[in-house]
Formats: structure tokens, sequence, C-alpha cells
């Protein structure tokens, strides 16, 4: 089974990351990354607007992809959207496997994932003005390399 | 009788908010005809993607509208 969870609000990554492992005993290896507003250039606040019928769907059409790609025991999906500030965790992606590589690979593929296809607009606050972020090349040539 | 429009990033500062109500018309193309132009032409762009009622058209598809009908505008994404 997969967890994968939109938050409008808050949460505790090492808290999310250790009930998971915890959930998973019979994994020989567990890989997680952690997005988080990335404080500097005059950046005061993030926000990441989602659309109800789109979004949740789609991480969830996405972790089936993952499982169906790779061997795991288990598959967390944590995805913010609202208004946060510099130091808060954006996404938590975390896998479970027998053996590492499974792992390595799956948390890799499912952020480059969530990063260039999930349905996210991003907006950032500096000086008191809000401005829409476009997307990358480099999210874009990320995702090209899974083939 | 009513469509509703929802503009998602960039495209709710081009539409003046996040979503309206609109009489409804029968296509998506009598549905742009009928907003301002600039509005229009920036729902428009090549990269903006249409879903109605939460399902995403492929290129070209000409869905015919209901009423009580969802339109989303959904510009490239930037998440994550």
């Amino acid at each position: 089974m997969s967890d994968v969870r939109l938050l409008a609000g808050a949460f505790d990554p090492a808290r999310e990351l250790s009930a998971f492992t915890a959930a998973h005993p019979g994994a020989g290896g567990v890989v997680s990354f952690l997005g988080q507003v990335r404080a500097g250039g005059g950046v005061e606040a993030l926000e990441l607007q989602h659309y109800e019928p789109l979004t949740l769907p789609a991480m969830q059409d996405l972790a089936k992809r993952v499982r169906g790609r790779w061997d795991l025991d288990g598959l967390l999906v944590i995805h913010r959207s609202g208004v946060m500030v510099p130091g808060d965790p954006i996404v938590l992606a975390a896998a479970a496997a027998r053996h590492r590589r499974d792992a390595f690979a799956a948390a890799d593929f499912a952020m480059d994932h969530l990063k260039s296809e999930s349905w996210f607009w991003k907006r950032e606050k500096a000086g008191g003005e809000w401005r829409w972020i476009e997307p990358r090349d480099q999210d874009f040539e990320d995702i090209a390399r899974w083939g | 009788m009513a469509l509703h429009l929802v503009f998602l990033g960039r495209l709710e500062d081009a539409a003046g908010g996040g979503s309206r109500t609109v009489p409804l018309v029968p296509s998506i193309d009598a549905l742009l005809d009928g907003l301002e132009s600039g509005l229009a032409s920036a729902l428009r762009g090549p990269r903006v993607k249409l879903a109605v009622n939460g399902a995403v058209l492929r290129d070209g598809e000409a869905p015919v509208l209901r009423d009580g009908d969802e339109i989303a505008f959904l510009p490239p994404v930037s998440g994550g």
C-alpha cells in the first residue's frame, strides 16, 4: 500500500518518516527525500496552489506507476499546498524496499515526476509582492532521463 | 444555466480572480469569444491545458458544454 497525502497545513517530516519506517520492518532500506522552502533571495513566503479534481488523483497515479516499476515494501508521498515560509517542509517522498537500489531509484523517480508533472502552481513573495514561478527547463531534463 | 470557470496559477491574475461563473455557451470557442480579449488570448496560450469537470482535454478535443460544467484553465505546472 502507498500512503499519498496532499496537506493544507504543516507536517513533521521526522515523525512521518519514523512512522513509515516502523510500518515496514521487512524493508532493508528506506530512502527519503525532503524538500523545504529555501531561505535567501529575499523570499518571504511561498505558495503552492493545487486544483482539487486533479492534484491528488495524479499523485496517486504516480504512486501506482512507481510501485509498478520497482519492487517496494512501501511508498510515502506527502505534499503541501498553501502558504509556507522558509524552512517549512514542502514535500516528503520515501520508498522502503528489500534492496537499497530499488528504494533510491523509486524515490528519485517519484521526485522528478512530482516536480515536473504534478498539478501545482507556485508563487513567491518577495518585497511584499507575489510573483508566479514558471517551470524550469531543468525539471524537464530531469524527467527525460527516465525514458 | 451557467458554467463555472477556474483559473490556476498566473491565469488567476489575468482573470482578476481564481474563478467566475458565466452563462452557458455550447463550446470552449464560444466561451473564450465571450471573455475579455486580453484574458481570452492568455487562455488560448499554446501551453495552457483545459480540464472539464476534472478531465484534462487532449489537444483539439472540443466537448459540448453543459449546464453546471466546471472548466479549469491550467498553465504549465511549477510545483514541488
